[in-house]
């Protein structure tokens, strides 16, 4: 039963994964499934901000820079290549370098706490107002110009390895979306429960500690942010085959709603920022329509929202996660014993950041 | 008894190992030798320098002149962790455990580095054993006494089987029956290894030490064994006074 407990996020998730892979793209319109990948690759954003803040104990503000850089990183080499599934591969690995280059002298510069935030958001916006000042013809990377504030409008859809002529069909890249997801979701959890994920919550507990023990925390926390970037990276490709790439994937705005669904999802859970994604982004489109409806245009979405979150940070200010968690352990009060354990070892209660 | 197996190599040597801090200096060009092998208690008043003596040979802090040197090799450019990796374990003075984890992870992670994760899970268990410590292993650390987690921080210590021990006030907070457990403990760790003990309980360090190191004011002020620094006049007036009476 204990071992239900501390699996049943993993049921969850793969179970709502394959929910969402077969049977909802035969119940749903092709305009839901696209939100639905829109959703899924921010998904996988708030996963690599969960990694990193939630486990790691850094606090990147900044984590849209290696999304942005995922986004354009696969764009230009798709066109540039004309292979999208190499692409997808460079869309990982430039912002999972990115994160390791900044890492090095984050981490090695001992750089700490809210330092490190300021530093990542800055590094963010330098990219975004970067972008957006590359329209006209000298901005070009081969063939790929990178069109300043209009982004790349004609970014290549991925397409099978096994047929890199063809593209994609929506419904496909929905699926391999949801796919991806789930990986990330299972890697994320792999690598938590291996020697590095553990050193590395034990880091976030108690730096000092870790490397009283002889562990070297500054590599640990580099390893987590570099797979944070990667993932981060991942999340931009698949954004911009749903959409395409521009400057605002670097923005602030994204920056502030990846920190939001943590918030709202669960801080030191995987789950969490997963369900957090989903939610605040179908509140969102919700709030969006809703205030289309005659009569109701004073109800600005935003507004709202922000009501939401203000209300969610007072009374649920663990997430939701955590307050499901605690809920099913009073349902299964047998679980409870291991389960109460697990959660204060997941929950950050008391570490710092 | 100790003096008897000390081994005659140096384990690790101060050579004028000084700390300031702004204006103030906390060391004053220390010099300390240990012995393999060797039991060593340091004693002063609030405010000596025996913590932050305990954090230069550790390498939290980096000293502002002067060098430490372990088996001979200089630590001057080491980091924590490195001093960590060439045998150094210590217990800090305020319990310094992995608050939300339980004693076993606590323990386990503090083994994995050495012993690999399967040879952790039984290094830690064997730790757990030896120090009372088996019927709280799920247990969250941040959920035990002062004393409890004292202990738990020393399992930490021991699990890497360092070759240098240094424990600072390791009988604070502890109840009668676990002082006299860590006394047990003490001895037996020292036919293995080498240990410097910071501690203000008389009573304790008459039952373990042999050799006592005075700090005062940031100096080794007297060192000797246990009853001659006991009689000197000068340690009573600088630290012991009323407590030595008291003995």
């Amino acid at each position: 039963m204990s071992k239900l407990m501390n699996w049943s996020g993993s049921l969850l998730v793969v179970l709502a994964g394959l929910l969402a892979l077969v049977i909802v793209p035969s119940i749903v319109e092709l305009y839901v499934l696209i939100d639905l990948s829109i959703y899924a690759s921010f998904g996988i954003l708030a996963l690599s901000l969960g990694l990193v803040w939630g486990y790691g104990g850094i606090l990147s503000l900044g984590q849209a820079a290696f999304f942005g850089l995922g986004g354009y990183a696969y764009a230009v080499a798709a066109i540039n290549l004309g292979d999208s599934a190499s692409a997808l591969l460079i869309g990982i690995a430039i912002p999972a370098c990115f994160a390791a280059v900044l890492g090095y002298f984050m981490f090695w510069g001992n750089v700490s706490d809210v330092y490190l935030g300021v530093m990542t958001l800055t590094v963010a916006l330098i990219l975004h107002s970067f972008i957006s000042q590359t329209a006209g013809d000298q901005w070009v990377i081969g063939n790929a110009p990178l069109g300043g504030l209009n982004g790349i409008p004609g970014t290549p859809i991925l397409s099978w390895p096994w047929s890199p002529d063809a593209s994609m069909t929506l419904r496909e890249v929905y699926s391999v979306t949801v796919v991806l997801l789930l990986c990330s979701y299972l890697g994320c959890k792999a690598y938590l429960a291996s020697n590095p994920g553990r050193i590395l919550v034990a880091a976030r507990e108690n730096e000092l500690r870790c490397q009283l023990l002889g562990y070297n925390v500054r590599r640990y926390k580099q390893l987590a942010f570099v797979i944070g970037g990667g993932l981060a990276g991942l999340a931009g490709v698949l954004f911009a085959n749903s959409v395409f790439v521009n400057p605002a994937m670097f923005g602030l705005s994204v920056n502030a709603q990846s920190i939001i669904w943590v918030i709202v999802g669960g801080l030191g859970t995987l789950i969490g920022p997963l369900v957090g994604a989903f939610l605040v982004q179908f509140l969102t489109k919700s709030l969006g329509s809703i205030s289309q409806v005659p009569g109701l245009a004073w109800l600005d979405p935003n507004l709202v929202l922000g009501l939401f979150l203000v209300l969610f940070v007072l009374f649920v200010p663990k997430g939701l996660a955590p307050l499901f968690r605690s809920a099913s352990l009073g349902l299964f009060p047998l679980a409870g014993k291991a389960g109460l354990r697990k959660s204060s070892t997941n929950g950050r209660q008391r570490s710092g950041t | 008894m100790t003096g008897e197996r000390q081994d005659s190599r140096l384990l690790i040597e101060t050579l004028g190992l000084t700390k300031r801090f702004g204006g103030v200096t906390a060391l004053k060009g220390i010099d300390f030798r240990l012995k393999e092998g060797e039991l060593r208690c340091l004693i002063g008043p609030n405010g000596a320098g025996k913590s932050t003596f305990f954090k230069c040979l550790t390498g939290q802090y980096k000293a502002s002149a002067g060098e430490v040197r372990l088996r001979g090799q200089c630590l001057r450019h080491l980091q924590g962790h490195d001093i960590a990796q060439r045998g150094v374990g210590i217990k800090t003075q305020v319990p310094n455990v992995f608050e939300n984890l339980s004693v076993r992870e606590n323990v386990w992670l503090a083994a994995l580095r050495v012993f690999g994760r399967q040879g952790a899970r039984e290094k830690s268990e064997e730790i757990m054993e030896r120090l009372g410590l088996t019927h709280l292993a799920e247990t969250t650390t941040s959920r035990l006494a002062h004393g409890q987690r004292q202990l738990v921080e020393l399992a930490m210590v021991l699990a890497p089987d360092p070759d240098l021990i240094l424990l600072d006030e390791p009988a604070a907070g502890m109840s009668d029956e676990e002082i006299s457990r860590l006394v047990d403990i003490i001895k037996q760790l020292n036919q293995h290894g080498a240990l410097v003990i910071v501690e203000h309980d008389m009573q304790f360090i008459r039952e373990i030490a042999t050799t006592v190191t005075v700090f005062h004011q940031g100096e080794v002020l007297v060192e000797g064994g246990v009853q001659d620094i006991l009689d000197n006049e000068t340690v009573r007036d600088v630290y012991l006074g009323k407590e030595t009476e008291r003995c």
